[in-house]
């Protein structure tokens, strides 16, 4: 056994990793808080976040609101911005000396990349991207669901003996938490010791798309390699009807679109109400982004497209003649 | 300073079954992958591509490595193929039932013994792994810099630095780190070159096997006894049962259908964070 930073017997409380962009948490950080405080009260242990960032006093007291106990926050001007180094020293630190038995992060590309690095660190288990999280009723362990194989397949993972039990855990699994006007959590400031040159990362750009978040999309018109790069008719509809446009990964990698709106296993797991999907084969890939849905609509022109297999209203169609019909339609119902 | 210096760079490689070919045999709660055929994991194709790039423009050298059994020497004489000057095969029967804890920690053991890298490349996660944590462990494992999810790798010879454009969500950076340093790489992020099967069939394509002996590995930090977490069971993935209702007759007439079957999702409401949709604008 490659021995762990410390024991079972130390180890107690539920973590979460509060991750913030300027000053503002991630849907997931919220999430994780929802889904903690149910563990935690079924593990009668308390909920703590971890909040690293440089003023971050607003995102605390959310966080507070969302359910945790104890919120640890770090400040320091050089955690503004997300480096794997800054964030591996902080966070490590404050596990390493307060010991939390599990320690859940968002599986963003940032949560990851931290996460994967501070296992390491601590010596421990990192269940990678789960879709689900529960305790073992016997030994109240962590258990993680993990989709692998493209989709097809789930294990449960757990970690014995290593602590902290770590797990990354997809974005728009879990329902963000009621936020409750009198909380009863406490903030605690940590001092932290960091020195520029211990930041090996030099950030030359930043760019970030506000506002545009496919997790929380009550309707969404996604469009793969059939639109052939054309996504006029699937942003008219989406216009029309309130919806976000997504795409699946083709669409993405040829240019057609920015990632920001890839849906499935690399992209966003999405949960609207209805997802119209016009041009997509229909690979597991892609499936596992739209699998929530309420309604699920497929325009394809192969009538063997795998993609109808999950859709609730099939249509076997050339997606260009069926669009401007369906928008002219849904016109004529707005106005009627 | 740096202006001789030409990188050596360590590829990082994984041969996973094809993902469609693998069943759960849901009376054992097992995973049937032993009939599966096998490919290189998607991603790892790409981390090799910008290899070979950076050393048709730095000059050094590319070598590739993988952690698995005796059979991903075939895959890695494709890879020497492709271009890649020398291949390494970490392989005992000590490594097998290995986690990402001993996997990146073999691996790193590897890539140290290869003596002086400058660059590690890995693919962004892998297909039957799908944790996309071994590249940061190898990182922490040698205390290199790390960059994940990149794409647009250049050497920067002058300051001996690795620049790339690394994803985040909802938008992306541009960064550097001082070399030596661990790239994870996105799928389809270039357009990997084909095997030149003259290569495959002319010189003779060696492979180094290297044992835990060899590496000189506590038997108890790597394989099943290395590993932090265990498969408590597999499951199918829960599929939603969905009506699968052909809608027929002409365009016109499947949309009418499709919007007297979908008018409850189509009423209008305000999101319940309250902002409108953003608009999507092309991708340049
Ligand atoms: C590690 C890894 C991760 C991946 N992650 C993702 C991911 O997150 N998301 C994702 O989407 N993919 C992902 N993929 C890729 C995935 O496996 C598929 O290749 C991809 O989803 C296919 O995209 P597509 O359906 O747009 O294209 P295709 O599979 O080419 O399908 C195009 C479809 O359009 C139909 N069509 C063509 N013309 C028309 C027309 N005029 N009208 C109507 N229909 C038409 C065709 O019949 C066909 O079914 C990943 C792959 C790997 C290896
Ligand atoms: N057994 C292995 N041998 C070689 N490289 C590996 C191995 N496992 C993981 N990797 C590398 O690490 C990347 C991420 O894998 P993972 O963390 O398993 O998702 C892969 O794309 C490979 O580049």
């Amino acid at each position: 056994m490659i021995p762990p930073s410390y024991t079972k017997a130390e180890a107690s409380g539920i973590w979460v990793f509060l991750e913030q962009e300027s000053g503002r948490l991630e849907g997931v950080a919220l999430e994780l808080l929802g889904r903690g405080r149910q563990l935690a009260n079924e593990a009668e242990t308390l909920l703590s976040g971890v909040l690293l960032g440089s003023d971050v006093e607003a995102a605390a007291q959310v966080a507070l609101a969302a359910g945790a106990d104890r919120v640890i926050v770090a400040e320091h001007p050089a955690l503004a911005v997300y480096t794997t180094d800054a964030y591996t020293k902080v966070v490590g630190e404050i596990v390493v000396e307060r010991r939390p038995d599990i320690f859940l992060l968002g599986a963003t590309p940032n949560g990851r990349d931290l996460a994967g690095r501070l296992a390491v660190r601590l010596r421990t288990g990192l269940t990678a991207d789960c879709t689900g999280l529960e305790l073992e009723a016997e030994t109240g362990l962590l258990l993680g669901r993990v989709t692998g194989f493209g989709g097809g397949v789930v294990a449960i993972i757990k970690c014995p003996e290593h602590r902290p039990q770590m797990a990354t855990v997809r974005p728009g699994i879990f329902a963000p938490p009621e936020l409750t006007a009198k909380p009863w959590g406490l903030i605690e400031r940590v001092p932290v010791r960091l020195s520029r040159h211990e930041i090996r990362t030099e950030v030359v750009e930043r760019a970030l798309h506000e506002g545009l978040d496919l997790t929380k999309a009550e309707r969404i018109v996604a469009g793969g390699r059939g639109t052939h790069g054309d996504f006029g008719p699937l942003r008219e509809l989406a216009a029309l009807i309130g919806a976000e446009v997504g795409a699946t990964r083709v669409a993405v990698d040829e240019g057609w679109i920015e990632r920001e709106r890839q849906i499935g296993q690399t992209g966003y797991v999405t949960r609207p109400k209805l997802a119209v999907v016009c041009g997509v084969s229909g690979a597991m890939h892609f499936t596992v982004g739209v699998e929530a849905a309420e309604c699920v609509v497929a325009i394809n022109s192969d009538e063997e497209a795998p993609i109808f297999e999950q859709a609730d209203y099939v249509i076997v169609d050339d997606l260009f003649s069926v669009l401007p019909s369906l928008i002219k339609q849904v016109r004529a119902l707005e106005s009627g | 300073m740096n202006a001789m210096r030409t990188p050596h760079i360590a590829v990082c490689l994984k041969v996973v079954p094809r993902p469609e070919e693998v069943k759960v045999n849901l009376e054992t709660r097992t995973l049937d992958r032993a009939n599966a055929r096998q490919q290189f994991n998607p991603p790892d194709v790409n981390a090799l591509e910008f290899a070979l790039a950076l050393r048709e423009k730095h000059v050094g050298r590319v070598s590739v490595l993988s952690m698995g059994p005796p059979f991903f020497a075939e895959y890695l004489k494709l890879a020497l193929a492709v271009g890649a000057d020398t291949a390494y095969l970490l392989s005992d029967r000590a490594f097998g039932g290995a986690d990402t804890l001993p996997t990146s920690y073999t691996l790193a053991r590897g890539i140290a013994k290869l003596g002086d890298c400058d660059l590690v490349v890995c693919g962004e996660e892998s297909s039957d792994g799908a944790t996309a944590q071994v590249p940061p462990g190898i990182a922490e494992w040698l205390g290199m810099a790390q960059v994940t999810y990149g794409s647009d790798l250049e050497i920067l010879p002058e300051r001996w630095r690795l620049k790339a454009r690394r994803e985040l969500k909802g938008g992306h950076e541009v960064i550097t780190v001082p070399l030596p340093a661990v790239v994870s790489v996105r799928v389809g992020a270039n357009e990997p070159r084909f095997i030149d099967f003259a290569r495959l069939t002319g010189e003779p394509l060696g492979v180094t096997v290297w044992s835990a002996a060899d590496l000189g590995v506590d038997p108890a930090m790597v394989g099943l006894s290395g590993s932090a977490t265990v498969v408590a069971g597999v499951d199918r993935a829960e599929t939603v049962e969905r009506r699968r209702e052909l809608l027929t007759g002409t365009p016109e007439e499947k949309a009418r259908t499709l919007v007297e079957r979908i008018a409850v999702y189509l009423a209008r409401g305000t999101r319940p964070d309250g902002a409108a949709a953003s608009s999507p604008a092309a991708h340049a």
